[in-house]
């Protein structure tokens, strides 16, 4: 197992930090340049989802490398609200998107895997899951 | 894919040396090539921006590090672009998928409404009813009874498209339950308001007229229910009635009843029936006058009923562009000389 490393997420900025932190590890794991800002992207989703909806939470990177397989994986964990319907999140063209292809549905176009749990009340959790090619 | 970006690759760095050489309008046609078939196998805009930056960097080994730290920036700002571009892509499958689930209620509203156009001796019958969009709100039936006589009903659901085409397969399903020969006009429409009134939404209504033809008197009795009137042309004067019919529309009040009307057809004349999509047609942003229609209509009144119906709607299908507004329905029926 590799150490994990994450960010807290409270203000604006630490969006920034977060996807500063998940490109340099892409970057080290050997994902091209296409892809790294593809993943700073999707860091960048999830950290406003948690900023704008959960007000607390964080975002944890982690290496994953076996022998058929090299990539990323990275799981956004928040104590807020929960997510009511969560087909109608993952719906294109609802809520944060707003036309730009953005929010979860993008999240999960920009990575190879994608896995939400959430808990009205309690909090949400998403995995996603990029390989090197 | 990825073979695809490669030879594509390939021609998009050839294309751009030679451009970058001659600046020729040939390696621009080219590119537009080449980005036609970007498109067409999903290659997303960063990705391009990418080739763009390869290529560059093969040309050009000794490339200013600022500028291609410009082109990351570059690459960095399409990502946004590319990620809208995939939602477009996944609504427009979505649009697509319901297109043909909508065009396929919409035979099979065919299927169930259909009404075969009967063949009666000594009257000639043309009938048109066309959808504004892919499900007709409009609808048309004719009931042949064992006595000879022709039962006809024109309706019309006020609303378009997928609500008002459910609720005529209902009202065709409470036509198909009567017991054709006993029911009179007023009769028919007395029972489909119960029908309507209970089973459809208050903010629906729906407008029937429905008339009975007798051949061996060549009395036509009707009734209607709110129903754009039809005409009467009388063959000896050579002019146009309005068909004179009042009645609430379907759904209001349970228990109204219906006035009943008696019409002599000589031979010659003429009994039209439409919906409001034929009275209603508009010459830009001015609605057509009465006078318009009976002018159209009797422009083509040489003709078979089949081959007028259709002239006419032709012509009121030009002066609207092609583009209809409401669901367009006429019926003629012309007792022959």
């Amino acid at each position: 197992m590799n150490p994990q490393s994450c960010v807290n997420i409270q203000k604006e900025w630490d969006i920034v930090g977060a996807r500063q932190l998940g490109r340099d590890i892409a970057k080290k794991i050997g994902f091209g340049t296409v892809d790294q800002a593809r993943i700073a992207t999707a860091i960048s989703e999830l950290a406003r989802n948690i900023y704008l909806y959960a007000e607390n939470g964080q975002i944890c990177f982690e290496v994953i490398d076996n022998i058929n397989h090299k990539g990323i994986s990275m799981v956004a964990i928040d104590n807020g609200p929960g997510i009511t319907d969560v087909s109608k999140v993952m719906e294109d063209g609802y809520s944060t998107s707003g036309g730009l292809g953005a929010g979860l549905p993008g999240v999960k176009r920009l990575m190879d895997e994608f896995d939400l749990q959430s808990e009205v009340g309690k909090g949400t959790r998403i995995k996603a899951v990029k390989w090197v090619r | 894919m990825d073979n695809m970006i490669k030879v594509d690759a390939a021609t998009y760095k050839d294309l751009m040396k030679h451009y970058i050489e001659t600046q020729d309008e040939q390696s621009l046609y080219g590119v537009e090539q080449v980005s036609k078939a970007f498109i067409k196998n999903n290659i997303l805009p960063e990705e391009i921006v990418n080739l763009h930056i390869q290529a560059l960097a093969e040309l050009y080994p000794d490339m200013l590090e600022d500028f291609q730290h410009s082109m990351d920036f570059l690459l960095e700002a399409m990502i946004a672009y590319g990620m809208a571009h995939q939602e477009y892509q996944t609504l427009r499958e979505k649009q697509n998928a319901l297109k043909s689930e909508i065009s396929v209620a919409a035979s099979m509203q065919k299927t169930l409404l259909g009404t075969k156009k009967p063949t009666i001796e000594g009257l000639d019958i043309g009938v048109i009813s066309v959808p504004a969009h892919q499900m007709n709100g409009d609808y048309h039936h004719f009931v042949k009874g064992k006595d000879g006589s022709l039962g006809i009903a024109v309706a019309d659901v006020i609303g378009k498209g997928i609500p008002a085409a459910l609720c005529m397969s209902m009202i065709k399903y409470a036509m198909d339950s009567y017991p054709e020969e006993s029911m009179t006009p007023k009769a028919i429409l007395k029972n489909l308001n119960r029908v309507v009134e209970r089973n459809v939404d208050p903010s629906m209504f729906i407008t029937m007229f429905y008339a009975q033809y007798i051949p061996a008197s060549n009395i036509l009795q009707y009734s209607s229910a709110g129903h754009e009137p039809g005409f009467y042309y009388n063959a000896s004067t050579d002019s146009f009635t309005e068909i004179e019919s009042k009645g609430l529309v379907l759904g209001v009040s349970p228990a109204t009843e219906y006035n009943q009307y008696e019409l002599k057809v000589n031979q010659g004349d003429m009994v039209i029936l439409l919906t409001d999509g034929v009275t209603e047609c508009r010459d830009g942003e001015r609605f057509i006058e009465t006078d318009e229609i009976l002018d159209v209509i009797k422009l083509y009144s040489h003709l078979p009923s089949q081959e007028m119906v259709t002239q006419v709607y032709k012509h009121f299908e030009k002066l609207q562009d092609f583009e209809l507004r409401d669901d367009f329905t006429l019926l003629i029926l012309k007792r022959e000389v």
